[in-house]
């Protein structure tokens, strides 16, 4: 899906609120006053829209979540 | 959540249809609506032009459901994997709602038929009627008296609360497994427990669409208004206590001041009502001033309502609406199920904020708390309890505004 309009999907049921989803998707991802990541266009937060220039962002987020519960989607 | 027989009455305004037959028997049931005739896929069509849409709280059209696990049991048997499952949703975890043990009681035979055509129009080749310990033996002894051409069980729930008929968690339930809501990339009517397309759908819901399956859908939309066609039940009561509830079938689109009267509940009388919470506990305050809307999509879209569960929580003008909002907050915020962060830390801290506005003490902003907590979950309660707040915050302003400088416009019931 190396073209296509794609997603973060959190997966609340994993998330723990460790962060570093919020560090390197800054862009995107605030956190909230318990640590959760929070969208920063104040959008809900299950499927996060990610641009095209910031989809490398994206991939690291979900790489390093140490919950595994971040993941790419189609949307 | 104890099991009560709340009594039902006839409407005025209202039809027997769902709640027709004399006893809750296959003899009473086939007198009343005779044997369900032989169902294929066409008869989702049939739903479609009826209007059948679900009754759970979500409003989703079922023939659009029942068209998707159509497709996806087909793709899912090319592919080798086990064949569509339906799941009957008699959880009924919304506190305020009562209609689907009344239901379940009164005309079990038409939930089981709903499940069969459900099946018979999916090729779904299983369907489980999923509902609490205490109505389980009620739908096995219905289940006794009959033959279907597709296998039908009962899956007792260990405990039926708040979030046990979430979808998600209900399927799971079914599969053996935990029973809390899951979180989803794939869609249950694609991909459910055991890679099932898996339809889960509220019980009065499919009871309708086996009306819909014997008589047509000319004959559902006979009563009803053009954005509710056919009949619903609905659960009047007490917001303080719904085990004062009644159960009413009634036409769609009925006059909510209408319903209120037709429940002759004291606690429920137009002239001493202050505000309607509508929907369920997760659904939206709409004010006693707004009692000639109707109950359905276009009548409460003014309120931001929908008719949810069809659940209608009557607060009396003795009543502080912000003790109640605080009370309900809080049994909303205990009744998660504790699985996503910001859920398990917002609800209870709304619940904390609107108890101590209730007692005239300074608060944080409840609505930035609110904004927390707003379509941040697996499933949809907290989304549920954002919107019962918000709405209080502005149906309720004058009460706010009066706790915030310590004092409280309802001299009476606190």
């Amino acid at each position: 899906m190396s073209r296509e309009e794609v997603a973060l999907h959190v997966d609340w049921t994993r998330c723990r609120g460790r962060g570093l989803c919020t560090e390197v998707f800054a862009a995107r991802l605030a956190r909230d006053e318990w640590g959760f990541p929070l969208a920063r266009d104040g959008g809900a937060t299950r499927d996060v829209p990610v641009l095209p220039e910031e989809r490398a962002a994206a991939e690291d987020a979900v790489a390093l979540c140490p919950l595994q519960a971040l993941r790419l989607t189609a949307r | 959540m104890t099991l009560t027989h709340p009594p039902t009455i006839p409407v005025p305004t209202g039809t027997r249809r769902l709640l027709a037959a004399a006893g809750p028997g296959l003899v009473d049931h086939e007198r009343t609506h005779g044997p369900l005739p032989a169902v294929g896929p066409a008869v989702i069509d049939e739903i479609a032009r009826a209007g059948v849409e679900g009754r759970g709280g979500a409003g989703f059209p079922l023939a659009r459901k029942l068209a998707a696990i159509a497709r996806q049991g087909g793709t899912a048997r090319t592919r080798g994997r086990s064949g569509p499952l339906v799941v009957a949703n008699g959880a009924e975890g919304e506190p305020a709602s009562r209609k689907d043990a009344v239901l379940l009681r009164r005309s079990p035979h038409l939930v089981l038929d709903g499940a069969v055509v459900a099946a018979l129009a999916t090729g779904a080749t299983e369907a489980v009627v999923a509902t609490s310990a205490g109505l389980a033996p009620v739908v096995r002894q219905a289940l006794a008296e009959r033959r279907d051409p597709v296998r039908v069980t009962v899956r007792a729930l260990p405990h039926a609360g708040f979030t046990a008929g979430e979808a998600s968690a209900l399927a799971s339930a079914v599969a053996g497994g935990p029973g809390v809501p899951q979180d989803r990339v794939v869609r249950l009517s694609e991909r459910g427990p055991g890679r099932r397309p898996t339809l889960v759908s509220n019980v009065e819901t499919l009871a309708q669409a086996a009306l819909v399956a014997r008589y047509g859908a000319e004959w559902t939309r006979g009563v009803g208004s053009a954005a509710a066609p056919g009949t619903r039940l609905v659960t009047v009561s007490d917001v303080r206590d719904p085990d004062t509830a009644v159960v009413l079938e009634t036409a769609g689109g009925a006059v909510l001041g209408d319903l209120l009267v037709a429940s002759r509940l004291d606690r429920a009388d137009p002239r001493r009502a202050q505000a309607v919470l509508v929907g369920g506990w997760g659904g939206t305050w709409v004010p006693a001033t707004a009692l000639d809307a109707t109950l359905d999509a276009p009548g409460l879209a003014p309120w931001g309502a929908s008719p949810g569960a069809g659940v209608l929580a009557v607060l009396g003008a003795d009543t502080c609406p912000v003790v109640t909002t605080a009370r309900i907050a809080t049994a909303l915020a205990g009744a998660s199920a504790g699985r996503c962060g910001p859920c398990v830390n917002g609800l209870p801290g709304i619940a904390e904020q609107l108890t101590a506005l209730a007692g005239g003490r300074p608060t944080r902003d409840v609505e930035h708390l609110v904004s927390l907590v707003d379509g941040r979950g697996a499933c949809h309660h907290p989304d549920g309890v954002a919107r019962m707040v918000r709405s209080a915050m502005h149906v309720f302003r004058e009460d706010v505004l009066a706790h915030r400088s310590g004092r409280c416009l309802v001299g009476g019931v606190r």
